[in-house]
């Protein structure tokens, strides 16, 4: 008669991959890797830390959690899902990087990406610089200026801010008007040009979002929602991202 | 914006945009390209994180392909890709010009003024405000 069935003592834990993976829809795949490696060969940050993607998932899978949620690595992946187009599985990696990137306590997580975050949060603007909503009509307007009176042909040019009922709502990542003004000039002349009815809003004029990368769903929201309220409330038909 | 959104299509649309811009015979495409292209590293966050020299590490595999093209230009939709394709040509000594895809389209239009060109090079941004426009006549 063979021997009993050896028990173990302990109950097996739950992962971080088992936490990920209850929080994708079908799992993200997470548990389907044939270990092929067709998402290392094309990935950019396959090297960095020692990292590639497939070692990073395999470890996840292996319960390696205390590896995988304090690799810096986490934060060199740009979560642009190459990976997921070469699987011949669609798995998920770059989920399973942005829940590690969560679980990073916030004051260990890159400075420069959390105040980015941050930042964003002093005003309606939305503005990773943390430029305010006076600082971009202000920058807007001189710049317009300059463009009006040193023009040919461009004496007229308009911009407009918080237009009600303008087809197309325009915003812009902040870098431009706080840092390079002329590089609105040709997108105002295209859209003026192309005889486009569009419109610059007050509220949520920055294009970008850094609280999405820093793994803060909270803000991430806000911001989000800040920006859709700004052209809603306008009631303008398209929302114009040139980030 | 093609893989994760808009799809192959998009991709179509910016090509038309570009050779009618720059003609046919000028447009060269980096391979992989479409949804099989590589990330350029400047998204993610990666260019406030402070890992610079990763950054232009994880970009060695975009600026690669675009000397492969022997491009002069770079068009870039973003400005993160801006920002890193720029830094990848300093860093690698690529020789390379980094410019949006909006001062290409003024610029075939013939209404890109003169501070608008800081990203072009000498032969193209040096000119007068009476030389560089062709503003529509008034
Ligand atoms: S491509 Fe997909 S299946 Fe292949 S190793 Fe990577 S995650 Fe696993
Ligand atoms: S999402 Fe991350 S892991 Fe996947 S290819 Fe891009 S950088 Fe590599």
């Amino acid at each position: 008669m063979a021997d009993a069935a050896l028990k173990l003592g302990a109950e097996p834990k739950e992962t971080f991959m088992d936490k990920v993976r209850n929080l994708l829809p079908e799992e993200g795949h997470l548990n389907l890797c044939l270990t092929c490696g067709a998402c290392s060969s094309g990935c950019p940050a396959t090297g960095l830390e020692g990292m590639d993607p497939r070692k990073f998932l395999r470890m996840a899978a292996l319960g390696m959690d205390e590896e995988v949620t304090s690799t810096p690595w986490v934060w060199m992946c740009t979560m642009c899902t190459r990976c997921v187009h070469a699987c011949p599985m669609q798995i998920n990696i770059p989920q399973l990087v942005f829940q590690a990137r969560k679980s990073w306590p916030e004051e260990k997580k890159p400075r420069g990406i959390v105040q980015s975050c941050k930042a964003a949060m002093i005003d309606k603007a939305t503005s990773s610089m943390g430029a305010t909503s006076e600082d971009f009509v202000e920058s807007v307007e001189e710049t317009l200026e300059q463009v009006r009176s040193q023009q040919r042909g461009y004496k007229d040019l308009q911009v407009t801010f918080d237009r009600k009922g303008a087809k197309y709502f325009l915003n812009q990542n902040s870098r431009e008007p706080m840092a390079e003004p002329d590089e609105m000039v040709p997108l105002w002349k295209i859209m003026h040009e192309a005889g486009a009815d569009w419109t610059y809003g007050t509220a949520g004029w920055a294009a970008e979002n850094y609280c999405m990368f820093a793994g803060n769903d909270e803000e991430w929201e806000k911001i989000v929602r800040t920006k859709a309220e700004a052209v809603d409330a306008l009631g303008c038909e398209y929302w114009l991202n040139t980030e | 914006m093609v893989r994760k959104t808009f799809g192959e299509s998009v991709a179509d649309d910016m090509r038309y945009v570009l050779k009618a811009c720059v003609g046919e015979e000028n447009f060269v495409d980096t391979w992989p390209n479409k949804s099989n292209n590589f990330c350029c590293g400047g998204g993610g966050g990666f260019l406030q994180s402070g890992f610079k020299s990763a950054r232009q590490e994880y970009g060695k595999l975009k600026h690669d392909q675009i000397m492969e093209t022997g491009a002069k230009y770079v068009i870039t939709p973003c400005h993160n890709c801006h920002s890193q394709v720029h830094d990848l040509s300093h860093h690698f000594e690529g020789g390379y010009e980094c410019v949006h895809l909006w001062t290409v389209m003024a610029l075939s239009m013939g209404i890109l003024g003169p501070d608008e060109r800081v990203y072009l090079d000498a032969s193209l941004s040096e000119c007068g405000i009476n030389e560089c426009t062709l503003p529509p006549d008034e």
